[in-house]
């Protein structure tokens, strides 16, 4: 078994004339907890857009574990183990928030063999763990932001992934829910699930990333540890601003 | 089997045994040829709740679907003189295809300009047959009915006791894609489709069944249409009413539960029957609109959602008073 987890091979992503994507490549190991820093418009989202399968790049290949995922419909690659959080919450909103985690319980992981017993039950060990427990039988349109926030985790660990990506998770939130998200997303990999993290609050980043990479203008200008790129001149030109 | 499901077989084989004493001990013809109106709108509802309910995507175009249905069964009663049992089917099958095709519209097109496409299918499909000739074209085409089954007095009771067993039959197909796995997937898809693709929903696939189940309930609704009436003409079929009505029962009646279309398309059915006998026969589309414009105003949630207020109006208040 390869050491790699998701190998993006010279991606490239244009609109229209715009280049949002210009051969980013990257390899994310297994386990491994990954930063993405970047401007806003710099391309971060576009790049897990085409990871995910919202967007399908240009050019360039993607592969997860070692298999070419690019030309597979999103719903595939929820199946392989690829799941995401999206930046503006996105509930399923005339749902319950338990029955919000049994669409990709019913989808991904039980497809074919259905009990609604076990499926209720492997939903509501996800909401304990993500503190919305009590929430389970409320309506998604009722839920505060920072609930909506860990619903749109928890829906993503009800999916199974061994990828998570977390598109800006925290922002907006208080720094007592910052911590809150973190020790979420900080257990998740403990358990063995790599994660890609994508957010504008950098000491949050800073202190979860193994490793970071910043995006300007839809190319890589860093890629090391945190220390690194926070020392990085380009990255202080392009993202930090000093 | 689910004991819900044993208890709504009962429950349809008792509708199915009533509608056929009805035909024994009523000699009035009238009331089967309003019935028939009433339990064919209960089927349009009911399949266009199907798309349009469960999966979001609002189909204007339900009399398209219902004329090919109508057309498809006079075309093969003209060719072959067929039963109207197998017009039946086939006016499903090929409404089903056209089903297929509008829900891969929804590939490039959603919301309000899926909408506006479902209703460009209809305007092209009614060119087409005013300029078919087999068809009677625009001055349409009178059916002779055949002698009707040993069971029944008269042809009419015997489509009227058909379009009852369809009504059951899209009852039963809507509200076994409500409580299953198909159900859920194409709420989500209503609720947000991008999340509902990301948590493993297949959504075009789901969408291409709801569109393709839904165009061929309703074109089963159709395919008796000419044989009930002796006549076929387009401007009737393609009727606007229809794609008003399949869209208005629903919305009044109820979107979520299964019981909603068939609530609305009761309600809406008979009053429209009444307005059309007591006062006019233009007036019934008005009654649709104003009651139309007053759901969508003061009971988004149809008389289901109003049913739910009253039943627990402590929770909805406290729940109103939290947010």
């Amino acid at each position: 078994m390869s050491d790699t987890l998701l190998a993006v091979q010279s991606v490239s992503k244009h609109f229209g004339g715009f280049t949002a994507l210009s051969e980013v490549s990257v390899d994310i190991r297994r386990g491994e907890r990954f930063g993405l820093i970047g401007p806003n418009g710099s391309g971060k989202t576009t790049l897990i857009n085409c990871i995910s399968g919202a967007l399908r790049n240009d050019s360039g290949a993607i592969r997860f574990e070692e298999r070419e995922i690019s030309r597979l419909p999103a719903y595939q690659r929820t199946r392989l183990g690829i799941a995401r959080s999206f930046q503006l919450p996105r509930p399923f909103s005339s749902m319950s928030v338990l029955e919000n985690l049994v669409v990709p319980l019913e989808y991904v992981v039980h497809r074919g063999s259905l009990h609604t017993a076990d499926t209720h039950r492997e939903a509501m060990e996800i909401l304990r763990s993500i503190g919305l427990a009590d929430k389970a039988q409320t309506l998604a349109s009722r839920l505060t932001q920072v609930e909506l926030r860990k619903l749109e985790l928890a829906r993503a660990m009800a999916a199974r992934p061994r990828l998570l990506i977390s598109d800006e998770a925290m922002a907006g939130l208080s720094s007592a829910e910052v911590d809150e998200i973190l020790a979420i997303l900080f257990r998740l990999n403990e358990a063995g699930i790599t994660i890609i993290m994508i957010e504008h609050i950098m000491h949050a980043v800073m202190r979860f990333s193994q490793r970071v990479m910043c995006l300007d203008a839809g190319r890589i200008i860093c890629e090391g540890t945190p220390a690194q790129t926070v020392a990085n001149a380009d990255v202080q030109r392009a993202y930090l601003g000093t | 089997m689910s004991t819900g499901t044993v208890r709504f077989l009962i429950g349809a084989a008792i509708f199915l045994a009533l509608a056929y004493g009805l035909t024994r001990l009523v000699s009035n013809e009238y009331v089967f040829f309003a019935l028939y109106v009433v339990l064919q709108f209960i089927v349009l509802a009911t399949a266009w709740n199907i798309l349009g309910g469960y999966a979001g995507y609002v189909n204007f175009g339900s009399g398209a679907f219902f004329a090919v249905g109508a057309y498809t069964g006079v075309a093969l009663y003209k060719a072959l003189a067929t039963p109207i049992l197998l017009q039946v089917v086939a006016g499903a099958f090929v409404s089903g295809l056209l089903g297929l095709a509008v829900g891969a519209l929804s590939l490039r097109l959603r919301g309000i300009f899926f909408s506006i496409a479902t209703v460009a299918v209809a305007i092209v499909l009614e060119t087409v047959v005013v300029n078919t000739p087999y068809l009677g074209g625009a001055k349409g085409l009178p059916i002779l009915r055949p002698e009707p089954p040993a069971l029944f007095h008269s042809y009419l009771e015997w489509t009227f006791f058909l379009m009852a067993m369809l009504a059951v039959l899209a009852v039963f197909c809507a509200r076994y894609v409500e409580t299953s796995w198909i159900g859920r997937g194409l709420r989500a898809i209503r609720d947000n489709e991008g999340a509902a693709e990301c948590s493993g929903v297949p959504t075009l696939k789901l969408k291409l069944f709801a569109a393709t189940l839904s165009g061929a309930l309703m074109g089963a609704a159709g395919a008796p249409f000419a044989l009930y009436l002796s006549f076929i003409e387009p401007t009737s079929v393609f009727n606007l009413n229809y794609a008003v009505s399949a869209l208005a029962m629903p919305i009044i009646g109820g979107m979520s539960h299964w019981i909603g279309p068939v609530i609305g398309a009761v309600l809406l059915g008979t009053v429209q029957q009444l307005v059309t006998v007591t006062i006019s026969s233009e007036l019934n589309v008005l009654v649709v609109g104003v009651l139309l414009v007053l759901f969508v105003v003061g009971a988004p949630d149809g008389i289901l959602g109003l049913v739910r207020k009253l039943r627990r109006p402590k929770a909805a208040s406290a729940a109103g008073a939290a947010a």
